[in-house]
């Protein structure tokens, strides 16, 4: 027939083929921009430290040192940086009682600057690398019985998130990035304790990035997870849905027999 | 009785029917019930989920029976929910487990029974709402009253043992909690949590211990109790709004066969209907992402099932207030909370109709339900009952509240903890005001009929517009206002001029009754009636124009 002419795989094959090719090509343009991160030059430095004083020295002070609005940042590292710029938590929308995450003010160069800048302050954690945040041979297991023993009091034990005392609150972590749950582990953002390397080995944070992955898959067996929030939804469902379908049968049955 | 030849005295309509009846003798009876009439009022029917649901509890719940296994011995589990694969937990959550995963149907029954029992809680609370706010307590089905409160007091704690049973994080955070309560019992609770729970706290023994009590002594007791409860029902006879041909002796509304066996029979199994969609297509208790209880392990958001969360509430907005009296300490911060409030709460429900039979002094039978606004007090009373419950429901949740709407929990707590003071009592000034507004409407109604909408112009230029009578199906529900004096105080005084002892005692209830029936608008008089009929068929009068 005139439609089955070309092999089922041909298109697979065409497609590979074309992927290939542009991956193929796309490295060898921009090789010498891919290990960026990971030397920091003098004038990424430089870079850095001039979008500092423009945009959080305010706070945080000319040399970084902190002031009455903002903590010192020497010796915060690099991945306190990516992760509260690269979050969009800093710069501060306002003096709050919890820095909100929304989309990133700089470019991601400009974060990498500025982290490169920071770092050259004081010895602090690392941006982590991909081999840290490469969950190929995590164990999901293990990563649930640690994230329920680490995370769930405040996280809540679907990762939805709580709340914490005086208006601060654990953030959903349904949208968080491998990368981001590391450096908040090892940086302790906001209200966060520091889960150090010692605390929690890094195969074992690898762990725990499977397990959220795991749960960001939101399988629900059971049909509509209602927000994963626990008996409280449910609760409120009962009565807003349940009974109220059943009233309006049941006022339906009533009325039928005038 | 060898002598007596075998003759076939009665007509029977059928031979499986007759050969029955003939060695049961219950045609008659049966045909007495068969024909029993029932009144028709959709609110009527919230008590029918409550029931249904019951039976859909019964029923599921004897499906998980065959495989839930009510054992804290630790097992490894190796089912097919690959997360907890290896883990070590109790036999009862890996059977729950189990149920979810690997038993057909099971996920779904595991729903359909909680579920069905969200919706028992919840259809006995406003049946409870429905009974009360009506005056369906009053003489003669005060016992039946009790019965009902008995029934949702184990209701709740049946629910409670149910949500215990798996095992689950969620579960042992709520066992831990109720253990507390347990130890808050002054002298006694130490001992009495060691002997439930067989020592240390979790132990060994609790499961099975609660898994007899869940699917045994409640389920027994509250069968028992439902069958007295639609018994009484039946014996008492249903009660009915006021209405056209309603009185208070007779029933107006359709027989037991065929209409409400067809009604009734089509209700259940649009409650089971309804039930199993829910359950098919919304999750509940997603056991498996909680892991196995743990004492080292919590999770944020943990809250007991709705029927649970105004306690949970009453703990949380709770100040912490301990004592110590000779090194035994009394935790005031969950005595208070846990048994006093609770204590209160259902005692003073159950002995609701004598409260107000006291204030009243009405000994008459009332087969003749009251519409809420004809008594006001009591509407107001129960409004403010719920609202003070609603508060201890929100403090429950003052942590999905604070998450939901990016607010401090810690305010949240301080707001209800004035909130459950002010806001019942502004709750029941509002709705005594609103009930009295419509008393008067109505009385208004019956003497002035309504707002017809046309507008006349009389020969002298002036403006009225014309009110005509309600129907008199209307009439009759306006007519059925029935109104209580509040008591008159006794002398204090008698006639020989002594002091009469029982005027001291008697002047709490004088003020008692008052506070309930004295700012009652009273119904128009039958001459009152009369006068207002003239009027309309003399055309309208003056003051009937300038009341408006």
């Amino acid at each position: 027939m005139a439609l089955s002419r070309r092999h089922p795989a041909a298109l697979f094959a065409v497609l590979f083929v074309a992927l290939g090719t542009t991956g193929a090509a796309y490295a060898a343009v921009s090789t010498d921009t891919a290990p960026k991160a990971s030397v920091a030059s003098a004038t990424q430095v430089d870079q850095g430290k001039q979008l500092f004083l423009e945009g959080c020295s305010s706070c945080h002070g000319v040399a970084a040192q902190g002031s009455s609005n903002g903590p010192s940042l020497i010796g915060v590292g690099a991945a306190a940086v990516d992760f509260q710029v690269g979050s969009g938590r800093m710069p501060l929308a306002g003096p709050n009682i919890q820095a909100v995450d929304k989309p990133p003010v700089y470019s991601e160069e400009e974060i990498a600057a500025m982290a490169a800048y920071v770092a050259s302050l004081g010895a602090g954690p690392a941006i982590p690398s991909d081999e840290a945040v490469d969950t190929t041979n995590a164990d999901v297991v293990l990563g649930g019985e640690l994230f329920r023993t680490n995370c769930s009091q405040c996280h809540n034990v679907a990762g939805r998130g709580g709340a914490l005392s005086n208006g601060r609150w654990a953030p959903n972590l349904m949208s968080s990035e491998p990368k981001e749950v590391v450096e908040a582990m090892i940086t302790g953002p906001q209200n966060m304790p520091v889960f150090s390397d010692k605390t929690i080995t890094p195969q074992e944070k690898k762990d725990i990035i499977r397990y959220i992955q795991e749960l960001q898959k939101s399988n629900n067996p059971g049909g509509a997870d209602l927000g994963r929030f626990g008996p409280v939804t449910e609760g409120v469902f009962i009565f807003l849905v349940g009974l109220g379908i059943l009233i309006v049968i049941s006022v339906w049955i009533g009325a039928k027999a005038r | 009785m060898s002598t007596v030849t075998p003759t076939n005295n009665t007509v029977a309509p059928g031979g499986a029917a007759s050969w029955v009846d003939d060695r049961l003798h219950a045609s008659g009876g049966l045909s007495k019930l068969l024909k029993k009439v029932f009144p028709d009022h959709w609110s009527f029917m919230l008590g029918e989920v409550a029931l249904y649901s019951f039976i859909i509890l019964l029923l599921s719940g004897t499906y998980l029976t065959l495989w839930f296994k009510p054992s804290m011995t630790e097992v490894i589990y190796n089912g097919s929910y690959m997360p907890l694969k290896g883990i070590k937990m109790s036999e009862a959550y890996a059977s729950t487990l189990n149920i979810s995963f690997d038993v057909r149907a099971g996920l779904l029954m595991r729903q359909i029974h909680h579920w069905a029992a969200l919706f028992f809680l919840a259809a006995m609370s406003v049946h409870l709402m429905r009974v009360f706010f009506t005056g369906a307590f009053r003489k003669p089905r005060e016992m039946n009253w009790v019965i009902g409160t008995v029934l949702l007091t184990l209701g709740i704690l049946e629910g409670f043992a149910g949500y215990s049973l798996p095992d689950d994080l969620l579960s042992g955070t709520g066992l831990r909690i109720a253990e507390g309560i347990m130890q808050a019992i002054p002298l006694v609770g130490t001992y009495l949590a060691m002997f439930l729970f067989g020592g240390e706290f979790p132990g060994n023994d609790f499961i099975s211990r609660l898994y007899s009590v869940h699917i045994l002594l409640i389920p027994g007791i509250l069968l028992a109790l439902v069958t007295v409860h639609l018994i009484m029902v039946f014996y008492q006879k249903h009660t009915q709004f006021p209405g056209a041909g309603r009185t208070e002796s007779n029933v107006v509304g359709f027989r037991l066969y065929p209409i409400y066996m067809a009604k009734a029979g089509g209700f259940f199994f649009i409650v089971f209907g309804v039930t199993t969609l829910i359950s098919a297509l919304v999750a509940i208790n997603p056991i498996w992402l909680y892991g196995p209880y743990t004492p080292s392990q919590v999770t944020a958001g943990s809250q007991p099932d709705w029927y649970m969360g105004w306690l949970d509430g009453a703990v949380r907005i709770m100040p912490n207030l301990e004592t110590n009296i000779l090194g035994h300490t009394i935790s005031w911060n969950l005595l208070v909370p846990a048994l006093v409030i609770p204590g209160i709460m259902f005692t003073s429900l159950g002995l609701y109709p004598w409260i107000e039979a006291f204030a009243s002094g009405d000994k008459r039978e009332h087969n003749l339900l009251d519409r809420p606004r004809n008594a006001p007090t009591r509407t107001a009373l129960g409004v403010m009952a719920i609202s003070f419950y609603l508060m201890l429901w929100f403090s429950g949740d003052n942590d999905i509240i604070a998450t939901a709407f990016h607010l401090s929990i810690n305010q949240i707590t301080q707001t209800l903890r004035i909130a459950i003071f002010v806001v019942p009592p502004i709750a029941y000034k509002v709705t005594k005001h609103f009930c009295l507004g419509l008393q008067r409407k109505d009385r208004e109604l019956l003497l002035h009929g309504y707002e017809s909408g046309e507008v006349l112009r009389l020969p002298h230029g002036e403006f009225i517009e014309i009110h005509k009578p309600v129907s008199l199906e209307e009439k009759a529900v306006l007519m059925g206002k029935a109104d209580i004096a509040p008591l008159p105080a006794a002398p204090a005084i008698d006639a020989n001029g002594v002091e009469n002892p029982a005027a001291r005692k008697e002047k709490a209830r004088t003020r008692l009754s008052a506070w309930f029936y004295a700012d009652n608008v009273a119904a128009p008089s039958a001459q009152e009636l009369a006068e207002a009929e003239s009027h309309a068929v003399h055309g309208s009068s003056h003051e009937e124009i300038s009341a408006h």
